[in-house]
C-alpha cells in the first residue's frame, strides 16, 4: 500500500459536524466522531486512516468553515 | 512538509454563526483568498446586506460596512466614488439583491461603478425564516408557498446574471456554483476575475454563487447540495455572461 503523501488536521472549535468533507474526500477516511460533541454541540469529524491520505485537499475546499489545514509531505 | 491549505488571513478568526453546511461560510473563505492573493486586503472595504450575511463585517478581515437592506450597492458607490483607490465590494444574497435591493444592483450595473459585487443565490430568504424570494425555483415549497411556487402566482423566477449582461457598464459577469470542489475552484477564479475588473477600473463586477440553504430548505447539507445540482443548476446554467479583454 502507498504511503500517506499527507495528513489533515481539524480545528474542532470550527467544526460544526456539516460532513460536507467526508463525501468529497478522495480517499473516503474523513468520518464524524458520533462518539464526541465538540464545545458547540456538534460531532466533529475525524480522519479514520491517516496512512492513506492523498492530500489532495478537497475536505479543505469544500468546508465552509475554514476549520481544515491540510500538510503535505516533502518526497 | 508544506502546507497546501489553510484557514486564510482574509478572514477573521471569529468562528461563524451560519448554520451547519451553510456554504455562506465557503463564499466568505473564497473572497478573503481571493483578496489576499491579490495582494489587497489591506486596501479591501467590503459592504454587508441585510440577511444572513448581515454580520459579515465579522468575519471578513478588512474594513467593513453594514448597509440598509438591499442598499449595498449605493453605499459601496459612496465608498467608491469618494475613495477610489480602495478595492470596494458588496456581499449579499437573493433576498437583498434580487428584491429589495434590485434598483440598486441594475443601477450600479447601468452606471458601471467600479465596485464587486459577490450574489449568493440560495433561492429563498434565510434569515427570516425561508419565504419565497424571487429567485425561488417553480414548485418549490417555502413558508409563503406551502404547496410550491406557480407561474400564475407569483410569475418565474429572475436571472439576474442574464439580466445585468444586457448591460453595458457590467464587465465581468459569471454565475458558478458551490456544490463540489470542482466548482468551489471555479468559483474563485471567478470572484478573483470579478476583483481584476475593478483593479483595472474596467467598470462593474459581479459574480453569482448557487449555494445551499439546508436549515430552510429542510435537508440534510449534502441532501442540499445534491438538490442544487439537481434543480438549481439546470435553471440557473453556469458559465461567463461578460469578459472584458477576452
Amino acid at each position: 500500500m502507498a504511503a500517506a503523501r499527507g495528513t489533515v488536521y481539524f480545528e474542532e472549535d470550527y467544526c460544526k459536524g456539516c460532513s460536507l468533507c467526508t463525501d468529497v474526500c478522495t480517499a473516503k477516511i474523513i468520518t464524524l466522531d458520533m462518539e464526541r460533541v465538540t464545545s458547540k454541540g456538534y460531532h466533529p469529524a475525524i480522519i479514520i486512516d491517516e496512512s492513506k491520505c492523498n492530500a489532495c485537499a478537497n475536505c479543505a475546499v469544500m468546508c465552509p468553515d475554514s476549520a481544515i489545514r491540510v500538510e503535505r509531505f516533502d518526497k | 512538509m508544506s502546507i497546501i491549505y489553510e484557514r486564510t488571513n482574509g478572514l477573521t478568526k471569529t468562528s461563524t454563526h451560519y448554520c451547519p453546511g451553510c456554504t455562506h461560510g465557503l463564499v466568505h473563505k473564497l473572497v478573503g483568498e481571493c483578496l489576499v492573493e491579490l495582494g489587497v486586503l489591506g486596501e479591501a472595504i467590503g459592504v454587508a446586506p441585510v440577511g444572513c450575511g448581515v454580520m459579515a463585517y465579522n468575519y471578513f478581515n478588512c474594513d467593513m460596512q453594514q448597509s440598509a437592506h438591499g442598499r449595498a450597492p449605493a453605499v459601496a458607490t459612496g465608498i467608491k466614488r469618494v475613495l477610489p483607490d480602495k478595492v470596494v465590494f458588496t456581499y449579499q444574497g437573493d433576498g437583498d439583491l434580487a428584491s429589495i435591493g434590485t434598483n440598486e444592483i441594475i443601477h450600479a450595473a447601468h452606471r458601471g461603478e467600479k465596485i464587486t459585487t459577490i450574489f449568493v443565490n440560495n433561492a429563498i430568504y434565510g434569515m427570516t425564516g425561508g419565504q419565497m424570494a424571487p429567485t425561488t425555483l417553480i414548485g418549490q415549497r417555502t413558508t409563503t408557498s406551502k404547496s410550491g411556487r406557480t407561474v400564475e402566482h407569483s410569475g418565474s423566477p429572475i436571472r439576474v446574471s442574464e439580466m445585468l449582461a444586457t448591460l453595458d457598464g457590467a464587465r465581468f459577469i459569471e454565475r458558478v456554483a458551490v456544490n463540489n470542489p470542482v466548482n468551489v475552484r471555479r468559483a474563485k477564479r471567478a470572484i478573483k476575475r470579478a476583483f481584476e475588473t475593478q483593479l483595472a477600473g474596467e467598470g462593474f463586477a459581479m459574480v453569482e454563487v448557487l449555494s445551499s440553504c439546508p436549515t430552510n430548505w429542510g435537508m440534510e447539507p449534502l441532501d442540499a447540495l445534491k438538490w442544487l445540482k439537481e434543480n438549481m443548476i439546470p435553471y440557473y446554467p453556469l458559465g461567463n455572461l461578460r469578459n472584458w479583454g477576452v
